[in-house]
């Protein structure tokens, strides 16, 4: 159940209080995810849909994913193929929502700390985020993250809420 | 144990709970509504090749893409009707107004309920002495396949109010002052609770405004003990009848995270700048702030008490040229009352214009929203950049009072001059 999420994605910061609005702007709420995910966080930081990368890793200060209960907002985020957010809070429906998906959300105290533009690589379960250099080697620098509750961690295990129930309902039956 | 604590207690079938402790509730209410609910849901039910568990405790509304004003919001609210019936959801409300405000006006949430709603400011049935959280949708997805769900026993925040509002102050502007004073992120997985000789006095569409609002405190409910003004409020309701509320009354004794005290005497009318509701200040603090466009609308602010505080102020005058005043009052029902009762000819008198009942500018999905660089004064809850429409646009949020006498002066104006 360990392992890292990512090999070395590229850190994206943002600030405090990123909203659900930022992330899943209400206009676009009735099309299709991809397109809801091609104006992730445009407000803020135009052209961000285009440059991220599979694999890339955000991190944000305080209540981030603050406002509405739209999923989307998670999951515009898992459609850019951003491998784990660490914030140094959540709010808290974003956060169950991320959880629910399958998307790592990590409590960073330190997140502030972590700069732009550096490649991380992030292991939710050890609850550790190590940076890489060029040759994706050590650099020395790590920091730590709040480790995920016990009961969260057998449904991330499973992929999220979903294939979770599936594995329970087949058992009940 | 706090009030919220014994809801949970009693849902998880539990004789006691601490906080922070993980139990699993049964949920008595799932509310959904039309961009939640069944268009995501439905996928992830017939993934899991599950019905709901129970769709006598399923609710679902119609407000967000109301009326279908294009070819995807038709084929969104097609499938929300087609996919209520196939289930057999007997309690659905198509068009009939806001989520928030058509579960109580139906009599559905009452004291000692644990429900969860399919949307952020679900905390407002906390105002009936139930608690109900916001979910999202692969969330509800799993409580409409288990009748289940997993919680943290939040720590309970207590806000203490004293005193009473003085004129043309409400409790929109108690929630702007909260914003500020502690925080979006103050209350962040806990629940607050409203308290004080000031609580006690609200009626209960007030009450909903503040713990509709806790969810900009970040706070996983917001929730007022039930007292006699309840019990009678429920009885005037579709529920019909007078009902106990002794055994979710108060809670002598209980510990709390924290208890906080504000005056009501002392609030001025709150106004909240661009982009958060924690910008608020007193009105008078903003200069003089020229505004394109005023908008009365929302489960936070077009509530029947709402319309007849903008009412109050419009009585007599008009809407100042080259503004204009929106009102989509947040349900069909308020829109009858307000026709017999008068208000709705003061504000169409003044020159308001009347929008249909649903969420229409709030979040940017209806009628309403704003232009490259429109300043607005909204009723709504919430001032995210771009959330009503163009990102440029500024949206300042205050009381339906402030937002009535702003949209007279044609800019952001201090109700207390209006209201004798
Ligand atoms: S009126 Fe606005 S805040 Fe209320 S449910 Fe609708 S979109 Fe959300």
């Amino acid at each position: 159940m360990s392992g890292e999420r990512t090999g070395g994605g590229v850190v994206h910061r943002f600030g405090d209080g990123i909203d659900t609005d930022m992330l899943a702007p209400g206009r676009l709420m009735k099309r299709p995810i991809d397109d809801l995910a091609a104006a992730c966080l445009e407000a803020l930081d135009p052209g961000f849909a285009t440059r991220v990368r599979p694999g890339d890793v955000i991190v944000a200060g305080g209540n981030f994913g603050t406002g509405s209960s739209r999923e989307q907002a998670a999951q515009v985020l898992l459609t850019l193929g951003i491998a784990a957010v660490l914030a140094r809070s959540f709010a808290r429906i974003f956060y169950r929502n991320a959880l629910n998906l399958g998307l790592p959300v990590l409590v960073c105290p330190a997140a502030v700390e972590i700069p732009s533009g550096i490649r991380l690589a992030v292991d939710p379960i050890a609850g550790r985020a190590r940076e890489l250099d060029g040759a994706g080697q050590d650099t020395g620098r790590s920091w730590t993250c709040e480790p995920l509750p016990d009961h969260l961690m057998t449904m991330i295990a499973d992929g999220g809420l979903l294939p979770h129930l599936a594995k329970r309902l087949a058992k009940r039956a | 144990m706090t009030l919220a604590e014994r809801i949970i207690a009693r849902a998880a079938g539990r004789v006691r709970v601490v906080p922070g402790e993980i139990v699993t509730c049964r949920v008595d209410l799932a509310m959904m509504h039309d961009s939640g609910g069944p268009r995501r849901v439905k996928p992830m039910l017939d993934q899991l090749g599950v019905r709901v568990w129970d769709p006598e405790r399923v609710v679902v509304v119609s407000d967000h893409y109301v009326p279908a004003f294009d070819a995807d919001s038709a084929e969104i609210l097609d499938l929300t009707r087609k996919w209520v019936r196939a289930e057999g959801i007997a309690r659905f409300y198509d068009m009939q107004g806001i989520c928030h405000v058509v579960l109580p006006e139906r009599g559905l949430i009452r004291p000692g309920m644990f429900a969860v709603g399919g949307d952020s400011h679900s905390p407002t049935g906390g105002a009936w002495g139930a608690v109900m959280i916001g979910i999202g949708a692969t969330e509800m997805a799993g409580v409409l396949a288990t009748g289940e769900i997993w919680v943290r026993v939040p720590p309970t925040l207590r806000l203490e109010w004293s005193g009473h509002l003085g004129p043309a102050v409400a409790a929109k502007d108690m929630m702007l002052h909260l914003c500020r004073t502690l925080g979006l992120d103050s209350a962040t997985y806990k629940v607050v609770q409203y308290a004080g000789p000031a609580i006690a006095a609200l009626p209960m569409t007030e009450r909903m405004t503040l713990c509709n609002m806790s969810a900009e405190l970040g706070a996983k409910t917001g929730i007022i003990a039930p007292d006699r003004m309840t019990a009678e409020a429920l009885a005037a309701t579709d529920a019909g009848e007078m009902m106990d509320v002794a055994d979710w009354a108060d809670s002598p004794g209980a510990q709390y995270e924290a208890v906080h005290r504000f005056d009501a005497s002392v609030l001025a009318p709150q106004v909240a700048a661009p982009h958060s509701p924690t910008n608020s200040a007193p009105v008078d603090d903003h200069g003089c702030v020229a505004i394109d466009q005023a908008y009365i609308g929302a489960c936070t602010g077009a509530k029947l008490v709402d319309l007849k505080m903008a009412a109050r102020v419009l009585a007599g005058r008009q809407v100042a040229a080259g503004v204009r005043l929106l009102i989509a009052p947040a349900s069909t029902r308020i829109t009858t009352e307000a026709a017999a009762d008068g208000t709705l000819a003061t504000l169409t008198g003044a020159g308001a214009i009347l929008l249909s009942s649903g969420c229409g500018a709030c979040a940017g999905y209806g009628a309403g929203v704003l232009a490259e660089n429109e300043v607005c004064i909204s009723s709504t809850a919430r001032n995210f950049k771009g959330r009503m429409g163009a990102h440029s646009a500024k949206v300042y949020l205050g009381s339906p009072y402030t937002v009535a006498a702003s949209a007279v002066l044609g800019r952001i104006a201090d109700p207390r001059d209006f209201v004798a």
